[in-house]
């Protein structure tokens, strides 16, 4: 019985304690951006998000995210949690995508990643054919030629090692347009 | 061809993990020298000596259970006084509350279990202290006392102590499993993690103003050191709600390939090491074997229903030009609901058969809004679990399921049975037959009556046959120790969290125990020399039989039910039904 | 009269010298007991120790109730000929399951009851300590009583001959007919077995066991099965059935739940009839039949078992130990070759060698009378007035004098040495190669010589039964190390052992080897069998897993033993080992049948009790059944037949082939269990088709 409660206290302080605590030393020595949160900041200074979390964008000069559960709250995490056959999801799912038909019109067909909620709320990245498809809204927006908004998007496209498609991350492409205060 | 290329890596990375880390394990559990044994000697030493273990002589298995529960119930109890009061302990600047004493045993049985069910939500319900010295440590108690029980399991099973009853010594079989094995991958995966993108930080919440000027509180803290320790120990409780989804906790599909091959190297590793300790390596690679084939079935079922999509999205009546779910080089398509874009399909489907078959219960995407035969993939894996299955209980399991598969092929050649030289007598048919009747009674039992009341059914976040999905999955993983959800589920709920905690006790401690008390039992009886007339069991044609016993056993329990689930929600999803 | 029933395809169990076998006649009566307990077995007091059977019988009265209440477990939509056409399914599949058990049972008692006529009431004169006689029943009879049993009595129980010889009828216990000697002192034929009888003189004997105890009953007890006990192995497979049935207990029980929650409410009848399709009544309903039938087996090879588990522990065994003689030899040597020495010819030689053995009636003089006839040496005779010189251990050598003075002689070297020395003469170094080059060969040299001239050697030679060879190579194939004992020198041993092919031998053996030998096998974890006779045979027989006992010999050696063979044919062990396996075999195949069945069941039942709630489960009624109601007959009705059509693979047991392990296992998997899987789709279809004909 003294063994147990002498081995938990020791396993207690040693993993529960010490391991965490001198990963954060260690982190915060070697890798205080990420250990951090990988916080980005706009030109002023000011910290505008993290560059690993998306964020919500609903206006017509901006790149638009994934739907989300939760409304990007980057406190509550989780998805949507619906089945295929479950009347509520087609029914958002309906939703949304006359939405994105009304804003970035009705003639090709929806990537599906522009109508269906991510797992975590809070997907920072949309699809190459997703971003493609809001080009036309973006540049009429900010009132730019179309194509030098695709050819931002293309220079933005990731695809890194172990990636099933390109992606592009929507907080870094709409700090983009507006750092580049050409467009 | 990324399918076929990431999978190469996949099964390379695999085997590399396999050799390496089971031949250091191997050589560790057998009190063998390894390159680190300078370096930890000491401190094994040192932590024998000050919590007053005077002797590692080799226990009987009663003791050696005895031990390795008692230990766990203090753990338990210890963890059960953090969470409840962490609001009088320090590293909790958003002054949270403690925990109500339900979740708190739920989630104590969880986490002492490996199971990692988690009815509450990590960002919003934990300060970082609890993180830390709670969960933290449970995940390593959990996983730790999993190896080693599985150590002195093998070592009855193999006779690695000759001519003696014993199976080891508990508590240094926990110092060997965390010193050599767990801290040193501990280490280097979590300065990796960081280095990706994980936080590591003892802050809890940052506030930021977002680009459009909303104000956005993100939450993060000691992600790193908690979520290396969740993979690696097929723990499986995420730092956030959304797990190893959350950017903050898989930042990218490198970290994901990462994640993926830690929760399978320790169980891999067993597989290899059981092999050389048997002095019959073939035997190791039958096992894994037939583990990976069923593992790249599942993979391949998965992944085949889920790159389709859901038909019903391509007839939505209201739109005119349908919604893309075709795979093409500016697009993964497929069931995107519920999925994180960085991850696309079989990444994600590569993440779910690994995390079901391993018991971690860690998810990279919801499982809840999988397809029918997608989300049927994940139970069918936790209701084997043994696809490698959970640190040190997966090659367990698999063995256990052996024993009836030698118990009926040995029959068939005329002998009566016998496993690795031992015969196979009323005493252990009798315990596998408790462990092998277990897993249905916790899983088929409570989710019938889940299914009959309305403290079960009003938890239900969809309706039909995925609504009795959603109740089968939540005991399915319990019963497995896995700790994933259909998380539509509400498992914070009075019914829930008691009735899950006791299933996932019952799961992880019976059939310990009585797997334990079959290795006491096999260590007592005399080794045969395997000859001609002696079934061999490392060849294909056995590895197809006893895989063909665990299906048959499996599939023959949980067909009903699987076609009340997944299947007639399959069919509805065909027919455009909704519900 | 060979039994259609018996002839069994296996190898080894081709024998026609076959004993104890019921009768043609039996049969009607085996077949009458086993009718009538196929009812009295129905007692749920019987048939709770097989957990499956049992239940079946639950399932079968609860539809008993239906068929008079059909409401009585809830509102139900079904019609009351569909519940009574389950109640009777299910009384059917029971009585079915308790034909099997009541007909190998009676097989067994059908052959126990020639032995009970002996039994029933002898009557023993016992001597009472005064020395006077009492006329007693059998059955008063304790050890340590002595009685006096006569000419044409019947032995009233096992004992020790103490006082007389007299040729005793054993054929009621061994179905030998030839009278055997009993005498008091010597170790064999010294023991008497209660049932037996005496053809001659008197004898007094020691009665050795109290009633009930003595072999007749034992042996009575085992073949009708009263005494019999699960073997472990039946044990442990019984467990796991029950924990099968456990499991689909539970299965069913919480389908209630979930069709409720799926809005396609199950009917109890239903219900009931997919529990007993799915818990393995196949092997639970022939699972003692299989028992019963292997030990039946045995004792039709004229073998006792003492426990069904030596028959089980006899299909593990890693070593056999045989003696050689008698065993793998002929008991006796006989004359091969003569070797004459120079100057003297094969025809001489032989002329003399059979001279000096006309008189001698063992077999070794028999042996070299015969092969000088076959030489051509003919017209063979001695002269009148012959003294014949009869083998003494003194002398060492045997033969003939003549009227007229001359000494013929044959014998070991030595013995003939000392005979041409004492008569003054040079002993030729020729004859002494000549025999120490037959020795070399293994064989065992008899020198002949006529007075004072050496003629030549005779070599006599072990003669290995025929066809052990092969049956050594089968034993080789099956994994079964195969190992000769023999008190012979080195090099004799050896080279019989080469001949017959055993893997390895003992020369030189005496029986404390034999248990220093089991031990060794024992320690490295091998099933060990043996044979044996004698009372020093007793230990070694008591140490090995398997020890088969002559009936011919000790009763010491009889009580140490698992098993006895009454034709006190040691080859036997060898077919044992075969019944052994055929028993394990025939039980994993028809659990592996049985449990391979549910899959086609599945599909047959499940689709049939979902498709009104859920029309798309059509989609999985692959074996386009139609209505329910025929699916889950159909599959009821093939759950039942086919326990009737494996009875005789029940009883016979499957077909056995000395093969490898593997070889074993991928024939028997293709067999029962893909057979297993398909056979169930056909048959349920067929049935199926069968009833829409009938119209149902």
């Amino acid at each position: 019985m003294f063994v147990a409660i002498r081995f938990t206290l020791l396993i207690l302080v040693s993993m529960g304690l010490l391991y965490p605590l001198a990963l954060t030393g260690l982190g915060q020595a070697f890798f205080p951006q990420q250990a951090n949160g990988s916080l980005i900041h706009n030109a002023t200074g000011q910290t505008i998000g993290s560059s690993l979390i998306g964020q919500a964008f609903t206006r017509p000069e901006y790149f638009h995210p994934r739907p989300a559960a939760n409304g990007y709250d980057a406190a509550n995490s989780g998805g949507s949690n619906l089945g295929p056959t479950s009347k509520k999801l087609i029914d958002r799912i309906t939703v949304d995508t006359s939405g994105y038909q009304q804003k970035n019109g009705a003639k090709q067909p929806i990537p599906v990643d522009a109508v269906t909620a991510s797992a975590s709320n809070l997907d920072p990245h949309i699809s190459v054919a997703n971003a493609l498809r809001q080009v036309p809204r973006v540049a009429h927006a900010r009132n730019v030629s179309p194509k030098r908004i695709k050819a931002l998007v293309l220079q933005l496209t990731e695809k890194p090692l172990f990636s099933e498609a390109p992606y592009l991350n929507v907080l870094t492409l709409n700090l983009a347009l507006e750092t580049k205060n050409s467009f | 061809m990324f399918e076929i290329t990431y999978l190469l890596f996949f099964l390379v990375a695999s085997l590399l993990i396999t050799v390496c880390l089971g031949g250091y394990m191997a050589k560790v559990f057998n009190y063998q020298p390894t390159l680190l044994t300078p370096i930890f000697e000491p401190i094994e030493k040192l932590s024998l000596y000050i919590t007053g273990i005077q002797s590692t002589g080799s226990q009987h298995w009663k003791q050696y259970a005895f031990d390795f529960l008692l230990f766990n119930l203090v753990c338990g109890f210890v963890t059960f006084l953090i969470l409840s009061f962490q609001h009088l302990l320090p590293l909790n600047p958003l002054h949270l509350a403690g925990m109500e004493p339900w979740q708190a045993f739920n989630t104590i049985c969880s986490f002492v279990t490996n199971t990692n069910w988690q009815s509450y939500s990590g960002e919003v319900a934990l300060s970082n202290f609890s993180q830390i010295a709670g969960i933290t440590f449970m995940m390593i108690v959990g996983a730790v006392s999993g190896l080693a029980v599985c150590v002195g399991f093998l070592r009855g099973l193999t006779n690695r102590h000759s001519g003696n009853s014993g199976l080891g010594h508990f508590y240094q079989d926990f110092l060997k499993s965390l010193l050599y094995v767990f801290l040193p991958l501990l280490l280097v995966g979590s300065l990796f993690f960081i280095s990706q993108g994980v936080p590591q930080t003892l802050q809890q919440q940052v506030s930021v103003t977002a680009l459009e000027g909303a104000p956005q509180n993100i939450a993060f803290g000691p992600v790193a050191s908690l979520l290396t320790i969740k993979q690696l120990g097929t723990n499986g409780g995420g730092f956030f709600n959304a797990n190893s989804a959350h950017p903050f906790e898989n930042p990218n599909p490198l970290t994901n390939f990462i994640e993926i091959l830690m929760e399978l190297a320790i169980p891999m590793g067993l597989v290899y090491m059981f092999g050389v300790w048997l002095k019959n390596r073939m035997q190791g690679w039958v096992i894994w074997g037939a583990m990976m084939a069923v593992f790249l079935s599942f993979l391949w079922m998965g992944n085949a229903f889920e790159q389709a999509g859901n038909p019903i999205l391509s007839h939505l009546p209201s739109i005119s030009v349908g919604i893309d779910q075709q795979s093409s080089s500016l697009q993964s398509g497929g069931n995107m609901e519920g999925k994180e874009v960085r991850f696309g399909v079989l990444p994600s489907m590569l993440f779910t058969v690994a995390t079901t078959g391993t018991s971690t219960g860690a998810v990279n995407n919801m499982h809840d809004s999988l397809t029918p035969i997608g989300g049927l993939v994940p139970l069918a894996d936790m209701m084997l679990n043994i696809i490698f299955g959970g640190v040190g209980v997966g090659l367990m399991g698999f063995l256990l399921y052996g024993i009836i598969a030698v118990f009926l092929t040995g029959l068939m050649v005329g002998r009566t049975p016998e496993i690795f030289g031992k015969k196979i007598e009323k005493p252990e048919i009798i315990l596998a037959s408790i462990a092998i009747l277990l897993h249905p009674l916790l899983i088929l039992v409570p989710t019938a009556i889940a299914t009959m009341n309305d403290f079960g059914l009003s938890s239900l976040n969809n309706l039909g046959p995925h609504g009795l999905s959603e109740i089968l999955y939540a005991y399915t993983s319990a019963a497995a120790n896995n700790g994933s959800a259909f998380a539509g589920l509400n498992a914070n709920t009075p019914w829930y969290n008691i009735s899950l905690g006791i299933v996932i006790l019952l799961g992880r401690y019976i059939s310990i125990i009585a797997l334990l008390a079959i290795a006491g039992s096999l260590l007592s009886k005399t080794k045969m020399e395997p000859g001609p007339g002696t079934l061999p069991t490392n060849t294909l044609l056995f590895g197809g039989v006893w895989l063909g016993v665990i299906l048959i056993v499996g599939a023959l329990t949980f067909v009903p039910v699987l076609v009340l689930g997944p299947l007639a929600d399959q069919l509805a999803m065909l027919n455009g039904t909704l519900f | 009269m060979q039994n259609p029933v018996e002839s069994i395809e296996s190898f080894t169990v081709q024998r026609n010298d076959r004993k104890h076998k019921p009768a043609m006649s039996n049969q009607s009566l085996i077949l009458q007991q086993a009718l009538t307990g196929m009812f009295t077995k129905l007692d749920p007091r019987l048939m709770i120790k097989n957990p499956v059977m049992f239940v079946v019988e639950i399932g079968f009265l609860l539809t008993l109730v239906m068929s008079f209440q059909p409401q009585i477990f809830g509102p139900t939509l079904v019609t009351q000929s569909y519940v009574v056409g389950v109640m009777v399914i299910l009384f059917v599949t029971l009585l079915f399951a308790n034909f099997a058990e009541a007909y190998a049972e009676g097989r067994g008692k059908a052959q126990a009851d020639s032995l009970k006529k002996t039994r029933s009431t002898t009557q023993a004169r016992l001597i009472l300590a005064d020395g006077t006689e009492k006329l007693v029943g059998a059955s008063d009879l304790r050890a340590g009583n002595i009685v006096r049993v006569t000419m044409g009595e019947i032995i009233p129980s096992d004992g020790e001959v103490m006082e007389g010889i007299a040729s005793a009828d054993e054929s009621a216990i061994t179905g030998e007919s030839a009278p055997v000697i009993k005498e008091p002192g010597t170790d064999m034929a010294s023991s008497v077995t209660g049932g037996t009888k005496v053809l001659s003189d008197y004898l007094l004997i020691k009665i050795t066991s109290n009633p009930g105890e003595s072999f007749l009953d034992k042996m009575v007890a085992l073949v009708e099965g009263a005494k019999r006990q699960k073997t472990p192995n039946e044990i442990a497979l019984t467990v796991l059935l029950a924990a099968l049935t456990l499991v689909f207990l539970m299965v069913c029980v919480t389908l209630v739940f979930y069709a409720g929650y799926s809005k396609s409410p199950l009917d109890t009848a239903t219900l009931i009839a997919l529990l007993v399709c799915l818990i393995p009544t196949t092997i639970g309903a022939l699972l003692s039949a299989i028992g019963i039938a292997g030990m039946d087996r045995v004792s039709r090879f004229n073998v006792i078992a003492m426990s069904g588990k030596a028959v089980e522990a006899s299909g593990d065994i890693g070593v056999l130990i045989l003696d050689k003689t008698g065993t793998i030899t002929l008991g006796n040597r006989l004359a091969s070759e003569f070797i004459p020495v120079a100057g003297k010819t094969v025809d001489q030689l032989a002329r003399m060698a059979a001279c000096s053995s006309l008189d001698d009636t063992t077999p070794e003089g028999k042996s070299i009378v015969e092969l000088a006839k076959r030489l051509g040496v003919t017209d063979l005779n001695n002269p009148a007035n012959t003294t014949s010189v009869e083998f003494s251990a003194e002398t060492r050598s045997s033969g003939v004098d003549w009227e007229d003075g001359t000494r013929v002689r044959k014998g070991a070297m030595d013995a003939i040495k000392r005979f041409i020395l004492d008569q003054g003469w040079q002993w030729s170094s020729e004859a002494q190669e000549l025999a120490e080059q037959v020795a070399r060969q293994g064989g065992t040299p008899l020198v002949v010589a006529c007075n004072t001239e050496v003629y030549g050697v005779i070599h006599l030679k072990d003669i290995i039964k025929p066809g052990m060879a092969e049956r050594f190579a089968q034993m080789r194939t099956m994994g079964i190390k195969t190992i000769m004992c023999t008190g012979d020198n080195p090099i004799t041993a050896e080279v019989i052992a080469r001949e017959a092919g055993v893997d390895d031998f003992v020369a030189e053996a005496k029986p404390e080897d034999k248990i220093a030998l089991i031990k060794k096998y024992q320690s490295q974890g091998l099933l060990v069998a043996m044979t044996g006779d004698g009372t020093n045979d007793a230990p070694a027989l008591a140490q090995a897993d398997v020890g088969l006992a002559m009936n011919s010999g000790t009763q010491a050696a009889k009580e140490a033993a698992n098993m006895i063979d009454l034709d006190s044919d040691p080859s036997k062990l060898i077919d044992v080992v075969s019944i052994g396996k055929q028993l394990l075999i025939t039980r994993g195949a028809l659990t592996t049948f049985s449990v391979a069945n549910d899959i086609a069941k599945y599909f047959a039942i499940i689709p049939a009790i979902f498709i009104v709630a859920i029309p798309a489960m059509k989609a999985f009624d692959i074996m386009g059944l139609g209505s329910a109601d025929n699916a889950i007959l159909s599959a009821l009705i093939f759950n039942a037949v086919i326990i009737p059509l494996l009875i005789p693979l029940a009883l016979k047991g499957v077909q056995f082939k000395p093969m490898s392990a593997n070889q074993l296992l991928t024939r028997n998997i293709l067999i029962y269990g893909l057979g297993g899987i398909i056979a169930p789709f056909i048959g349920i279809k067929a049935i199926s088709l069968a009833l829409n004909l009938f119209g149902l």
